[in-house]
């Protein structure tokens, strides 16, 4: 088991498309968080920058870009890319100073101002970048995926395009109760049958958007909470694993597997192994979560999730859907915040979004989106290029 | 009309004629297939090697997923107006036990397909340019 770390702080920017330079909503973030916290911009050791490399120059040094944002003060910076897992590398990396003894309190963000539409490749020929290529050989976009993963759930278990909806229904009714969410609007299963088909069988409501938005975290040692007496949410776990070869799952942006002809395939695909760390490091499992926030890029990914978070068996997700288990009152709601569906995706932000998540409802400050005695929740998700991302935290 | 040229829109990745092939390499010391081909390292974490035999894969495999595309993907991805929908399969090869995705040939229907039907691959224009017609490898329902 992995020592604890102390989260003293959390603090959002809404999401949203606010047309603003993202170092802006990363400094209200960073604020926010230091006032939830009650403590200084001074008192800040170092800043954990989560990066991402769409935005240019500034985007390139996150950490450096806060540190200057917020008055430079001489902290250190770490700063840490992982496509959609970059928030929970630069928690980790936090997490390993303060384990090392190297800093006792440490303010992590991540901001991104995303571009309008399908996210789209970096500009330029590059004949060797699987992300482009697949765009220039196939058209094969971000819903290409999701959606082949919902026809195989339609195959393989049953499914329904009704269950994929019902999906999108129980987020958007979710988020309701969420200030920071970028949409605040409930949908019937009807209107998100209506809405355009954009990748049979995903339908426009059921795919998330890209969003402006930001989030920010400060960990402590456990010790530096003492001092400050309070009782703080606890870090029991960071997974940040990559996959097990032959990884025999198709994942965006590649357009082939692994072949497991032969070395055979591991005994957990990817995504279950991401979790499986996180359990195993923080000496819990699934029965001991009271929530879970996990990475619906679409409707029915989030039912993928479902299974390879533990919350059910494999095939089992879209019963634990319809018997109300996922939603809130359920017996373990998924994504209480509205996830992707109501935020859209912030890249380097959303790891860090749903540790926020997680301190307010373990916290009880949930409000009207509160999940009732929650004790423990994890967060999964998985960054572009094999990069692994799940946070347990508890009381 | 003048005639068009023919051109691969990748060099080296598939052969053309009759019955083309997607082009691979294997491992000269533990034998795992890889597409796109694996020159430089052998990414099984068991094996050292750097020699690698150019290989062609199955040209048959079982269908594992598939969707159709109702919108018109961002750059680079080209293609003539009206944009007309297509779309992209998933597809498992026996022998290799890879999955390998590509677009369906063009005239496929969407509801003619199911998880575990049998394709085989063709060469056919993705898209044309300057007078040029650009080729990609797609899946197509086997004829048995
Ligand atoms: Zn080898």
């Amino acid at each position: 088991m992995a020592k604890e770390v102390a989260i003293l702080g959390v603090g959002m920017h809404p999401w949203g498309k606010w047309g603003k330079n993202f170092v802006e909503y990363g400094l209200k973030a960073c604020n926010d968080a230091l006032d939830d916290a009650g403590l200084a911009w001074k008192d800040i050791e170092v800043v954990a920058g989560a990066e991402t490399v769409r935005n240019g120059y500034a985007g390139y040094v996150a950490g450096a870009t806060f540190a200057e944002a917020l008055g430079w003060s001489g902290a250190r910076v770490s700063t840490s890319y992982a496509a959609c897992a970059s928030g929970a590398q630069a928690i980790n990396n936090a997490r390993a100073m303060i384990l090392a003894d190297m800093a006792d309190v440490i303010l992590v963000v991540g901001a991104d101002t995303t571009p309008k539409g399908f996210l789209a490749p970096n500009a330029g020929e590059r004949w060797t970048d699987p992300d482009w290529l697949r765009f220039r050989l196939m058209g094969c976009t971000n819903p290409t995926y999701f959606a082949l993963y919902a026809r195989r759930r339609m195959d393989l278990y049953g499914a329904t395009e009704a269950d994929f909806a019902a999906v999108k229904v129980k987020n958007a009714r979710h988020g309701m109760a969420n200030p920071n969410a970028r949409y605040h609007k409930e949908f019937t299963q009807e209107q998100v049958l209506n809405s355009p088909m954009v990748a049979d069988p995903l339908r426009l409501l059921e795919i998330c958007a890209t969003s402006d938005g930001a989030a920010a975290v400060i960990v402590s040692s456990m010790e530096y909470a003492r001092k400050m007496n309070v009782d703080p949410i606890k870090i029991r776990a960071v997974s940040t694993v990559t996959p097990v070869y032959p990884q025999s799952t198709i994942e965006m942006p590649y357009f082939s597997t692994d072949s497991a002809a032969v070395v055979p395939a591991p005994m957990m695909e990817f995504k279950e192994s991401i979790a499986h760390a996180a359990y195993e490091e923080a000496g819990l499992g699934p029965e001991d979560m009271s929530l879970a926030e996990v990475y619906d890029l679409s409707s029915a990914l989030e039912l993928d999730w479902c299974e390879n978070v533990g919350l059910c068996k494999k095939g089992d997700a879209e019963k634990l859907l319809r018997d109300g288990e996922t939603t809130l009152g359920g017996r373990i709601p998924v994504n209480p915040s509205g996830g992707l569906a109501c935020f859209g995706e912030a890249v380097p932000a959303q790891a860090l979004a749903q540790v926020c998540e997680l301190t307010w409802q373990l916290r009880g400050q949930a409000g009207g989106r509160q999940v009732e005695g929650a004790k423990a929740g994890i967060t999964a998700n998985l960054g572009l290029f094999g990069h692994g991302s799940s946070v347990i935290c508890s009381i | 009309m003048s005639e068009s040229k023919i051109a691969p829109s990748i060099e080296g990745w598939y052969t053309c004629g009759e019955s083309p092939h997607l082009i691979g390499t294997r491992c000269k010391r533990c034998s795992s297939y890889f597409f796109p081909k694996q020159e430089v390292f052998c990414r099984n974490p068991g094996c050292r090697s750097t020699e690698f035999d150019e290989i062609e894969l199955s040209r048959k495999g079982k269908i594992w997923s598939y969707t159709e595309h109702f919108y018109a993907p961002p750059e680079p991805y080209i293609f003539s107006e009206p944009f007309e929908p297509y779309i992209i399969a998933a597809v498992e090869l026996e022998e290799e036990k890879m999955i390998i995705l590509g677009q369906m040939a063009q005239g496929v229907l969407s509801q003619d397909l199911t998880t575990g039907l049998e394709v085989e691959l063709v060469v056919e224009k993705l898209y044309e340019q300057d007078g040029t017609d650009y080729t990609v490898w797609k899946w197509k329902p086997a004829e048995n």
